[in-house]
């Protein structure tokens, strides 16, 4: 499945939707990477996922990683409560920037 | 104890949504709270990835069972699969600080059951089988509704 993409300011927003599970990360991962190694700046938009597990997670840790070493933008933005569950469980909600709307980003 | 389901499943990644699914449903049975419902449903996929993974490594013709018992106001989880086994010892949670894509099954199963273990062999020589048996105490819907009013409850006099 490919993802709706749209942009704001610098940045490419990927939209993802549904559940990402092991079934669909490559795919997510495939796509985040695709942009990033664009050299663009990149949002990743969970507002629309109803079930992301720890594969869906690494897709997006990888994404974070593969933008830090470019020193371009990623970000999550209007992460979902069933996303949000699983980035606390990985205690990753304090390592990934995250905005609850395109407004926060100024 | 009493058993309550059993299901086999093929070692694929398209089998994870139905998975997930049927574990809701066993869940939403034995009058599980919603919290209760979202905890097993990400362990037994977790686990299930798991073995997907590190234990078949994406052979897809392999054989996952997944055994649901309850105990006392217990439910417990049993996923079994019949891959070479495995050194119980090196399956752990690794240090979360370290920033970096996978291993976080293991941690996010422990965060969300109450028990988990992990046992290998079923004693034959071909050293094959590996059994992880999870526990989770169940709150039923009712009971966490009437906590959850408490809770409102009491914030309300406060």
């Amino acid at each position: 499945m490919n993802y709706p993409v749209s942009q704001y300011q610098s940045f490419n927003i990927i939209q993802l939707s549904g559940e990402i599970d092991l079934n669909e990360s490559p795919n997510v991962r495939k796509q985040i990477l695709s942009y990033i190694n664009n050299n663009n700046d990149t949002l990743i938009d969970l507002s629309a996922v109803e079930y992301i597990d720890s594969s869906g997670v690494a897709s997006l840790v990888e994404g974070l990683q593969v933008a830090r070493s470019k020193e371009i933008k990623f970000a999550l933005l209007g992460v979902s409560d069933a996303a949000m569950q699983v980035l606390k469980l990985a205690r990753l909600d304090t390592v990934f920037s995250i905005y609850k709307s395109l407004d926060d980003i100024g | 104890m009493q058993k309550l389901e059993r299901i086999h499943l093929l070692s694929r990644t398209d089998m994870l949504k139905p998975l997930r699914l049927f574990v809701r449903n066993v869940a939403v049975k034995q009058n599980c709270c919603k919290d209760n419902v979202e905890c097993l449903v990400m362990a037994v996929n977790e686990a299930c990835m798991n073995v997907i993974q590190h234990a078949y490594k994406y052979r897809d013709d392999e054989e996952i069972i997944v055994e649901f018992w309850e105990d006392n106001k217990e439910l417990i989880i049993k996923v079994i699969d019949n891959a070479q086994s495995a050194d119980t010892g090196d399956i752990k949670s690794r240090d979360l600080d370290d920033v970096r894509p996978g291993g976080l099954g293991v941690h996010i199963i422990q965060q969300v059951m109450d028990c988990v273990e992990y046992k290998s062999g079923d004693g034959s020589a071909d050293g094959k089988g590996n059994l992880l048996e999870m526990r989770k105490q169940i709150t039923s819907e009712k009971k966490s509704e009437n906590e959850n009013n408490a809770v409102v409850n009491n914030a309300e006099k406060e």
